[in-house]
């Protein structure tokens, strides 16, 4: 993804597009799309994900969670004609902040754990995770326990904004 | 700003899996945008989302889409506006404001109301209270999110300032009472009319949409 991002290369973006392509169109015709639509979706997403390439942290977001994201909004859009609203951007342009490869690293090793813990839930669990996930369930449907590890993940995206808001601070007051 | 009312767990993954309807959607995209933890939990729900996604059983792509992806990469496209926060009202509303300041309605006593939008899945608008004022006893058929945006407001369930967020369900009859000082301004949505038990009467609620 950061070839994509900081050399333009086409070719890393051919992998990327061969991984998630199909995987994309698996969930979007699970949730009912019919085969065209979900492809106009995997174009959709892959594009979006190639043009925005410039947003992407790889401190605070993983492919998949990015793809994820961009994914279920498009996926709104054509089954009920909305629009997601989504939070404000933090102003973060790769150019302006340093990334640091231990965060990277620590991240990818965390949502390892978390890949180990969902491929290790019990059949009925997963299929409600995957239910929840795939916007199957509403929220009075959810289930508080997940059974995945996510608060460890959270606490390190968490610390990473607070780094970053340090440097957004820094970068104002220079 | 201390944030101490966050979006509870369940909402924040109906959220993140989209299948929020949008004038909550945009409660929760605006929490968001002033609360790092929410915003913290919400990235984690969408790794995990990613991840749930990625062990998904692929499905085969016909043989042209890739080179059609290929081939459009150095298309270029228009720019989507992009909303920026102003004064106290985060991006997210922005966009719902199209970019302009709020048409406050007035409602009696002072209240104003600003529709952002009203429909089958429910309803979301800013409400303006002025400072002191008592709303009336109201409860509501289903869901309802209120985050402050500017001032505070107290009642049952404590005192909520700005970037705090009530969430308030079936049949909770709740007083929210306006803090003194400044004009507490909300950001609310519902997904049923609300029902004032004073001060508006029953007959004009089509007419005010609330």
């Amino acid at each position: 993804m950061l070839a994509v991002r900081d050399n333009r290369d086409k070719r890393a973006f051919g992998k990327l597009f061969d991984h998630f392509g199909p995987r994309l169109k698996g969930v979007a015709m699970r949730s009912g799309l019919s085969s065209g639509q979900a492809e106009d979706m995997v174009q959709d997403v892959m594009l979006t994900l190639w043009r925005k390439a410039h947003l992407f942290d790889p401190t605070r977001a993983q492919v998949s969670s990015w793809l994820y994201q961009i994914a279920r909004n498009r996926q709104i859009d054509i089954l009920r004609k909305e629009n997601r609203p989504m939070p404000e951007a933090l102003k973060a342009e790769s150019e302006t902040t340093e990334e640091n490869a231990a965060d990277t690293l620590a991240l990818d090793q965390e949502v390892n754990a978390l890949k180990l813990a969902l491929a290790k839930l019990k059949p009925a669990q997963r299929e409600m995770v995957e239910k929840a996930y795939l916007g199957e369930l509403s929220h009075t449907d959810i289930e508080a326990e997940t059974g995945l590890p996510l608060g460890t993940i959270k606490s390190r995206i968490r610390l990473g904004l607070e780094k970053l808001r340090h440097e957004l601070d820094g970068i104002r007051k220079s | 700003m201390t944030i101490k009312h966050h979006i509870p767990d369940a909402l924040m993954l109906e959220y993140a899996s989209g299948r929020m309807a949008e004038p909550f959607a945009l409660v929760v995209a605006a929490h968001v945008s002033l609360c790092d933890e929410c915003r913290a939990r919400l990235t984690a729900h969408e790794v995990a989302g990613g991840a749930v996604m990625e062990a998904h059983e692929g499905c085969e792509l016909s043989g042209g889409l890739r080179d059609n992806v290929m081939a459009m990469l150095d298309d270029s496209v228009e720019d989507t506006p992009v909303y920026e926060r102003s004064s106290i009202f985060p991006a997210p509303v922005m966009e719902a404001l199209k970019g302009r300041p709020p048409t406050w309605k007035p409602l009696g006593r002072g209240v104003r109301q600003s529709i952002l939008s009203h429909g089958k899945s429910g309803s979301v608008r800013l409400l303006y209270i002025p400072p002191g004022l008592e709303m009336p006893d109201h409860s509501h058929g289903g869901l309802e999110l209120t985050l402050v945006l500017q001032g505070a407001f107290s009642d049952e369930g404590g005192r909520f300032g700005v970037g705090d967020v009530e969430v308030a369900d079936d049949d909770v009859e709740h007083k929210p009472v306006a803090a003194k000082g400044e004009a507490c301004i909300c950001l609310a949505a519902t997904d049923a009319a609300l029902k004032f038990n004073a001060f508006i009467p029953k007959l004009f609620q089509p007419i005010f949409r609330i």
